[in-house]
């Protein structure tokens, strides 16, 4: 963390608080005991202790008066030097107006005081914030300072922002990689703690990609820039998590609104108060004097900053664990999501295909090689998986087609392969033997003859029974969608223990899905997808909140989703769910504490119970203890809870 | 164009979304946001008459919270 130090005003701020704190209690104390209006005595004794008062009252809140003096002038009344003012001014004419009429100097200690402590509540707390938002902020401290460039023979230093595509780096240990690129010279372990949460150190050797904001841990490497700093991954990252209070969530800006109202609201009650009893009792300065413990509470400061903070402590504490959030918006939705979708491929399973099987076994190689023509220059891990099972250069020259849904066809000259599932040979009419294993099934086929076909399966990831059982026991409801056929989702789901699942569906099937479970829910539900955003971005966006994983280097799957799983592990859902059910918790217990205090504080000074004193500390009180309760929000969470409550739904339900 | 500026002294997290009502309310200005956890204030306004519009931003920003200063 780095040093906190305070800004110039702040010091200046609490010089003069720390003169005029000792000044006031000597003189208080003095007045009490010994009774400084004795001391010349006559009808204009009152003048000596009232001036003292006066004096340290200039000391401390010369500046105060001075603001209110000139948002007056402007027409602003409700600014809060504003009303301080007119609550000690107005308590020091009743001291005025006590003394004249003699009976001693009533009222001047507790203008004196209302000012003295607003101002210290004032400074401690500007510098709570400004410390717990230093502190929070500095978890999110992956800001490279510096490059250093190769050119020639020599190394300079500059300024990331400056360097281009091509430049070659140099990162030598315990320094941060400035800029995304490929190392060309060297090998070491990079710490990716700050992006990903994650302690294992990645090992990079030449060729390998580097992402900025990754410690370099054991040796000097070279890398190529390949990106520049502001498309860099740190800078998309900063500019996410900084934009993220941006977004306001519902609570905020209730509280916006509240705030606006607020004030007004409390300064008009002040002022009936004090007219309408006084014009019946006629007993002046008692109501005047309530109505001005009114103005002091006027200020809705404790909602105004704890709120927001509470948020963006719940936003740096997620990003400490490698889980961005998008906006305080998503925090609070998150904290509400009932109903969790997931994409079942490279989710809830690690998405690392293999071919397990081939039928005919006979005709092993012949198949593969015919697949992998047809495969070749796709992405999809399931093609992927075919070539890597051939081994060898697949031949070329052929014209792939992809027919989307259900697989490609490969055609050159008067030779065409179909490779895909069921639904390809029957759109060709192709008699196949039906393969009947757990996993995802490529047929083969050459000019309209069956050759054979490849069984594909795919791993579960151990966390994601747990993730899933927990997800149950906070009583939220789990839903697989798959492009995979029944049986391997039926068994997956069961495997895992989900509420229930959706088998066979097309990309865009799953795009309708989520819609009709979107429009289904209940009020108040909140569907969050769950996807690795590779080829489920229009899901992740049409849902309530989309939950992108893996997403270090992935830009599609960072815009698309709401919150970003910087590591591929499940259990950032769960944890970052108990982060934000907190962070929740946290803003509620502000907003309700503050209206709580600050309405008692009303009631009390209405009915005379409750003197400026309190009403000084239902103001600045309630926003310092308000400003530590959001700073708990950033304490430190287990990734895995100790004792999770084992959940399992009776039975597996599969959706129509 | 969009800019983001640094601000100093931005100590009142009220005074911050009054900034911000101020400003988004200054012709030429098409977004305003005072971001008071970053510190930060973010303006768009047309590039043509940007710095006009940023004078203009200094000069509410001066009204409503003399202490704070934006870092042009």
């Amino acid at each position: 963390m780095k040093k906190f130090s305070l800004s110039a005003k702040e010091k200046k701020n609490l010089i003069r608080i720390l003169v005029a704190l000792p000044l006031f209690v000597a003189i208080f104390i003095a007045d009490k005991t010994v009774g400084l209006d004795g001391v010349f005595g006559g009808s204009y004794g009152w003048l000596f202790p009232f001036s003292l008062y006066f004096a340290v009252y200039v000391v401390v809140g010369y500046d105060v008066v001075k603001k209110a003096a000139r948002n007056i002038v402007r027409g602003r009344i409700f600014d809060e030097n504003f009303l301080m003012c007119v609550a000690t001014l107005g308590a020091f004419s009743l001291a005025i107006y006590n003394g004249v009429s003699g009976r001693g100097t009533e009222g001047a200690d507790e203008a004196c005081a209302v000012l003295l402590f607003y101002r210290a509540g004032e400074w401690f707390q500007s510098y709570a914030t400004a410390k717990s938002r230093k502190s929070i902020s500095s978890l999110m401290d992956i800001r490279p300072d510096y490059a250093n460039i190769k050119r020639g023979d020599t190394i300079e230093r500059a300024d990331p922002a400056e360097v281009k595509i091509g430049d070659i780096i140099v990162v030598n240990p315990g320094e941060k990689v400035p800029l995304d690129g490929v190392v060309v010279k060297g090998s070491t372990s990079l710490d990716t703690k700050a992006l990903t949460g994650e302690s294992m150190p990645r090992e990079v050797c030449a060729g390998g990609e580097i992402i900025s904001g990754c410690v370099n841990v054991t040796s000097q490497v070279e890398a190529e820039v390949t990106k520049e700093f502001y498309d860099s991954t740190v800078s998309k990252i900063l500019d996410l998590v900084e934009n993220a209070s941006g977004h306001k969530s519902k609570a905020e800006n209730f509280i916006t609104k509240f705030a606006r109202y607020y004030t007004p609201a409390v300064v008009v009650a002040a002022v009936l108060l004090a007219v309408i009893p006084g014009l019946i009792t006629s007993d002046w300065s008692a109501w005047i004097y309530r109505a001005l413990g009114f103005l002091v509470v006027s200020c809705p400061c404790a909602l105004v900053i704890s709120v927001p903070l509470s948020f963006f402590a719940g936003i740096g504490a997620a990003s400490k664990y490698g889980i961005l959030v998008k906006g305080s918006n998503y925090l609070e939705k998150f904290n509400k999501a009932n109903i969790f979708v997931f994409d079942k491929t490279g989710t809830l399973t690690k998405g690392s295909f293999a071919v397990t099987a081939v039928s005919p076994e006979s005709r092993r190689e012949e198949i593969l090689r015919l697949a992998a023509v047809a495969e070749k220059d796709s992405v999809h891990p399931i093609a992927r998986s075919v070539v890597s099972a051939y081994g060898k250069e697949a031949e070329g020259g052929y014209t792939l087609t992809n027919v989307a849904g259900a697989g490609v066809k490969a055609v050159k000259g008067d030779d065409s392969i179909y490779c895909g599932n069921e639904k390809l040979m029957e759109m060709h009419g192709i008699n196949f033997v039906k393969e009947d294993g757990l996993g995802t099934v490529v047929y083969v086929a050459r000019n309209g003859e069956f050759i054979g076909s490849l069984l594909i399966s795919d791993e579960i990831k151990e966390e994601s029974a747990e993730v899933v059982n927990e997800l149950g026991a906070m009583g939220c409801k789990t839903v697989m969608l798959t492009g995979d056929n029944d049986a391997i989702a039926a068994s997956v789901a069961d495997k895992i223990g989900l509420f229930g699942y959706k088998a066979s569906l097309l990309p865009q099937n799953k795009v309708e899905e989520t819609e009709r479970m979107l429009a289904d829910k209940a009020e108040g539900d909140v569907l969050c997808f769950v996807g690795d955003g590779i080829n489920d971005a229009p899901v992740l966006m049409r849902s309530d909140v989309g939950v992108a994983m893996g997403g270090v280097g992935s830009d599609a799957a960072i815009e698309a989703s709401d919150i970003v799983l910087m590591e591929d592990d499940l259990r950032g859902i769960t944890l970052c769910k108990r982060i934000a059910k907190k962070t929740m918790a946290i803003v509620s217990e502000n907003i309700c504490f503050s209206l709580i205090v600050k309405l008692a504080i009303l009631a009390l000074s209405a009915f005379g119970i409750a003197n400026m004193w309190i009403a000084v500390f239902g103001d600045v009180g309630v926003a310092v203890l308000a400003i530590l309760n959001a700073v708990r929000v950033n304490s430190d969470y287990v990734k895995k809870p100790k004792a999770s409550r084992g959940f399992r739904p009776a039975s597996v339900k599969k959706y129509r | 164009m969009k800019k983001v500026f640094k601000t100093e002294d931005l100590d009142c997290a009220n005074c911050a979304t009054k900034m911000e009502r101020a400003i988004a309310k200054i012709s030429g200005v098409t977004f305003a946001n005072v971001n008071f956890m970053a510190q930060k204030l973010t303006v768009e306004a047309d590039d043509a008459i940007f710095d006009d519009v940023m004078k203009e931003v200094v000069k509410v920003c001066k009204k409503i919270e003399p202490d704070c200063r934006i870092i042009l």
